[in-house]
């Protein structure tokens, strides 16, 4: 199957649905579909993480980016989300689009720890909550996780500010992290207490890479 | 759900529980998708299965028939069966049913293709 181009990938993945109520305490922000088309193309065309394999989204929300994962060729993406609406959506944007390879399992990332999908997937990615509404530092929980379920690479975004940071615990825990891209990453008014239209933060776009055992 | 995702859900998240595998499923909704064939990703994956748990699959999908019951050797020399494991572990979509915890009797729902495994805070 010939590879997806980078500006076909951006055009399906605006038909994908986002969150239709998104919940503040779960750090609802949709993942833009240019940044989910770039993350996905770079994985793909530069390390050869997505076609043919095995990719888990960890906190995959309306699937975003287990869609991009899908339309650019991994044999089976397995999205993982604790809400309940959100994996509805999923659903449906992945019935819409007639996807065959990608499931969704409602569950909470932390408990995967220690379970069956150790070690199972090639590529882990995802779009982590920031842990700045009332849950600090649970995009780091996240990334200790994907770390875990991993095999080969893992892709995360986080904010830039906590960079030296990330690169500490991320060889604590054996991998190699380096930053990809630097983002400016729009949030919509998506919230009511977001006072500006749109508000940018900068966010770094990892890759982080298994340490063979 | 695909059943190579079924192959990987647990309830050992649940307290007390020592292995929670594999969980006994049921299928009262299911549906067959169209999915490239990869041998070779077939093969690879095939180490991180657990066989009981494909043949247990295979029981409930009724498609014992294409799939023995203990795991041959050389399964990488025989495309045919090959191709038979891909289309149970990844074209059958299990859209209703649900999955059993085989040491608790805890229900896992499955609807409209999603599997629900969360535990109430109680549970942990």
């Amino acid at each position: 199957m010939a590879r997806m181009k980078l500006r076909k990938l951006e055009e399906y993945l605006q038909g994908v649905d986002g969150f239709e109520q998104p919940k503040i305490l779960l750090e609802q922000y949709p993942t833009p579909p240019h940044i989910a088309a770039c993350m996905a193309h770079h994985m793909q065309s530069q390390h050869e993480d997505i076609e043919g394999k095995l990719v888990g989204d960890l906190g995959c929300g309306c699937g975003m980016l287990s869609i991009a994962s899908t339309l650019l060729g991994a044999q089976l993406t397995v999205g993982f989300e604790l809400d309940g609406d959100a994996v509805d959506t999923f659903r449906g944007n992945v019935v819409e689009m007639e996807l065959p390879n990608v499931d969704c399992v409602r569950a909470d990332v932390l408990q995967l720890i220690g379970s069956k999908w150790e070690k199972s997937f090639d590529t882990v990615l995802m779009n982590p909550p920031f842990g700045t509404k009332h849950n600090a530092g649970m995009d780091m929980r996240f990334l200790e996780v994907a770390l875990r379920l991993a095999n080969r690479a893992v892709y995360s975004l986080h904010k830039t500010s906590t960079r030296s940071y990330i690169q500490k615990k991320a060889l604590e825990w054996g991998a190699r992290g380096s930053v990809v891209a630097e983002l400016r990453y729009n949030i919509d008014a998506s919230y009511k207490f977001h006072k500006q239209k749109s508000k940018d933060i900068e966010v770094d776009f990892w890759r982080f890479e298994i340490g063979q055992e | 759900m695909k059943l190579s995702t079924y192959n990987f859900l647990t309830s050992m998240a649940i307290k007390g529980v020592k292995v929670g595998f594999p969980l006994k499923l049921t299928i009262s909704k299911k549906e067959v998708v169209e999915s490239e064939f990869n041998p070779t990703f077939v093969e690879r994956i095939l180490p991180k299965l657990d066989w009981s748990a494909v043949y247990g699959a295979a029981q409930v999908a009724e498609l014992t028939e294409d799939i023995p019951a203990v795991q041959p050797e050389n399964i990488g020399e025989n495309e045919l069966l090959l191709q038979k494991l891909h289309h149970l572990l990844f074209e059958i979509d299990v859209l209703e049913g649900q999955l059993e915890c085989p040491e608790t009797g805890r229900v896992f729902p499955i609807t409209d293709g999603i599997p629900n495994m969360l535990l109430n805070e109680d549970e942990v």
